[in-house]
């Protein structure tokens, strides 16, 4: 999709052009222009975002307030409850366990999949033609693997009678395996989904990082190399610093992903065993939809939305700062 | 500068390994789906589907209203994909080509859309598609989805748009093009791989919605191929062979979607065309 790649890549054109020629201002193209334009434009977009967003999160809201269960739900009845609903959740052990929960399975999966992505791309960018295509192939199937079908495919690989994956731990010695019931125990069903999450996720940050390289400036690389820099010093002081934004931007929409993973959890046991495998997200669904209290789904889902917008405020406010910056530095043109 | 032996070897030994895994579950669902039952089940897996038979996909086919669904699937795909292109491409340009008040706080409420967690909203949606009696029809659906995919549509085409160069369309507007003119004639066709590229975001995202349309679409011929593939599996419980042909036929059609559109889209970035 080489999605972050162009955001990078369109920043520095525009901080080149901006130096080198800076054409005529934005937005003073003419006398006669009409203010309105952008907002026209927009305005597709934005009412969109109000009817088919903003009016269910509103609805979401109200219900968070209500006692709504099956019999309310038929009869079309709404009875309010205040903050009921807030008070029962957070003072409830599991919410809290939840929630501790999802925020290590997103940071596990999240720097596995930062890690290893960044190092499969940069070792995409070191490998001859006919290899980096072979590779870059496998990478494109895998993420192209719609997630209900590869969730579908990792229970077939980690099913505990005929799963390949028990039959080669067995060959490989650790007999235990042979008929291991990955779904069995929290830590394993939490393996299985890991396994499956990351192996969806990585190709997006390795191909789109192997991009990313392809514009870096390779005067800089051999002026590294000629103050002896190592592969690592490289890394930290060339390829690094040129693709922060691509790495926050990166990290963020995996935070994003990771964090609302849904039919990965959901298919490969339904938050089980035990309920020990939910997030936030499936906690949400499985106290709102499965156990027909709507109301409380509401409100842990907007719980849910809370946490998510702390995880990523500080992105949210970097970017910000810099669009301003752009718009200030324009203005001064 | 010169590399030792080794040197050259480990990426390349690596990279085969790593090519070996990202491919092998791939593989491993077609070659189930090709295999007889006898060859899945077997002690030691059989590797290679020698003995190939297509009566699993013929299990899968004939399935209750496949065709139906997978019609259902497609329409509503196609069109909250190009529904949410053209409404995110106006946006898009007007966040990065103009100026106006209030910019920023637009591109934030995109931004805090694109985390809308959708999975947990169902409830809230289904109430709202209830009261306007559309339970069981595909145009509920297909707006939603469409607004699933918009705002990372729309972010993501930004960057798009600010890779063309001002300059191409100011000259064109000297020229004598209005500005519309000048985006339909010149900024357009340049944004083409750049608009491929992120619709595949939208297939992907649409094709694969399950929570919503489990939720709204209950009557048997109204849902799409997630929920048909996820009660398949329930129904034919250990007849893997059979599921396996059943997320063969789900997949396909994204990944060749996807074979494709990721060439055109690397080929528009790398043959210079965006860069004029």
């Amino acid at each position: 999709m080489a999605v972050q790649l162009d955001g990078a890549k369109a920043a520095t054109d525009r901080r080149v052009r901006r130096t080198g020629a800076p054409g005529a201002p934005p937005g003073r193209h003419g006398p006669r222009r009409w203010r309105g334009t952008p907002y026209l434009l927009l305005l597709p977009a934005l009412l969109a975002t109000v009817v088919f967003l903003g009016w269910p999160m509103v609805r979401n809201l109200l219900l968070s307030f209500q006692n709504l269960n099956m019999k309310e739900l038929i009869q079309h009845l709404a009875e309010w409850r205040g903050i009921g609903n807030y008070q029962e959740i957070l003072g409830s052990e599991q919410f809290w366990r939840v929630t501790g929960r999802t925020l290590v399975f997103t940071a596990v999966n999240v720097v596995l999949i930062m890690v290893l992505g960044t190092l499969i791309g940069l070792l995409l960018a070191r490998l001859g033609k006919k290899m980096r295509l072979t590779l870059s192939l496998a990478l494109v199937l895998a993420w192209a693997m719609p997630v209900i079908a590869a969730t579908t495919v990792f229970q077939w690989l980690f099913d505990s009678r005929y799963g390949v994956v028990n039959w080669v731990l067995d060959r490989l010695g650790w007999h235990a395996m042979a008929h291991y019931d990955w779904v069995g125990t929290q830590l394993s069903t939490f393996f299985v989904i890991t396994v499956l999450i990351v192996w969806q996720s990585l190709p997006f940050v390795a191909l789109n990082l192997y991009a990313a390289t392809t514009t870096i400036p390779q005067e800089l690389y051999e002026a590294a190399r000629m103050d002896g820099a190592g592969t690592w010093q490289v890394f930290a002081r060339v390829t690094f610093p040129f693709l922060r934004p691509f790495f926050l931007a990166t990290a963020f929409l995996e935070v994003i992903w990771v964090f609302g993973a849904f039919p990965q959890i959901f298919a490969i046991n339904q938050g089980g065993p035990d309920r020990l495998t939910e997030t936030l997200p499936i906690y949400a669904f499985t106290e709102g939809v499965g156990n027909l209290h709507f109301g409380m789904g509401a409100a842990i889902s907007l719980l849910t939305i809370a946490v998510l917008l702390a995880v990523t405020a500080y992105y949210l406010r970097l970017t910000l700062k810099q669009e301003a910056q752009e718009e200030q530095e324009e203005a001064a043109l | 500068m010169k590399r030792s032996l080794a040197g050259r070897i480990w990426p390349n030994a690596t990279a085969l390994v790593l090519a070996a895994g990202f491919v092998f579950p791939v593989y491993w669902m077609f070659n189930t789906a090709f295999k007889p039952t006898r060859d899945i089940i077997s002690e030691d897996p059989v590797w290679f589907p020698f003995h190939g038979t297509f009566a699993h996909f013929a299990t899968a086919v004939h399935a209750p209203y496949f065709w139906t669904l997978a019609r259902n699937s497609a329409v509503v795909t196609v069109l909250a994909v190009v529904l949410s292109l053209a409404i995110a491409l106006c946006g898009a340009f007007a966040l990065t080509r103009m100026r106006f008040r209030g910019r920023r706080g637009i591109l934030l409420t995109f931004m805090v859309a694109q985390m809308a967690p959708w999975q947990v909203m169902v409830i809230s949606v289904y109430l709202i598609v209830r009261d306007a009696d559309m339970l069981n029809s595909l145009l509920p659906l297909t707006f939603f989805y469409m607004l699933m995919v918009l705002p990372f549509t729309l972010l993501t085409l930004r960057g798009y748009v600010a890779a063309v160069p001002r300059e191409l369309e100011e000259s064109a507007m000297v020229d004598g093009c209005t500005r519309r003119q000048a985006f339909l004639k010149v900024v357009f066709p340049l944004l083409a791989p750049g608009l491929m590229a992120t619709s595949l975001f939208g297939f992907i995202t649409a094709w694969n919605e399950f929570p919503l349309v489990l939720v709204l679409n209950k009557e048997p011929d109204a849902g799409t191929l997630p929920l048909w593939l996820s009660q398949f599996q329930s129904q034919f419980g250990d007849d893997w062979g059979a599921t396996m042909a059943a997320a063969s036929l789900f997949a396909v059609p994204i990944l060749l979607l996807f074979l494709f559109l990721q060439r055109k889209a690397v080929g528009g970035l790398t043959s210079g065309a965006v860069k004029g």
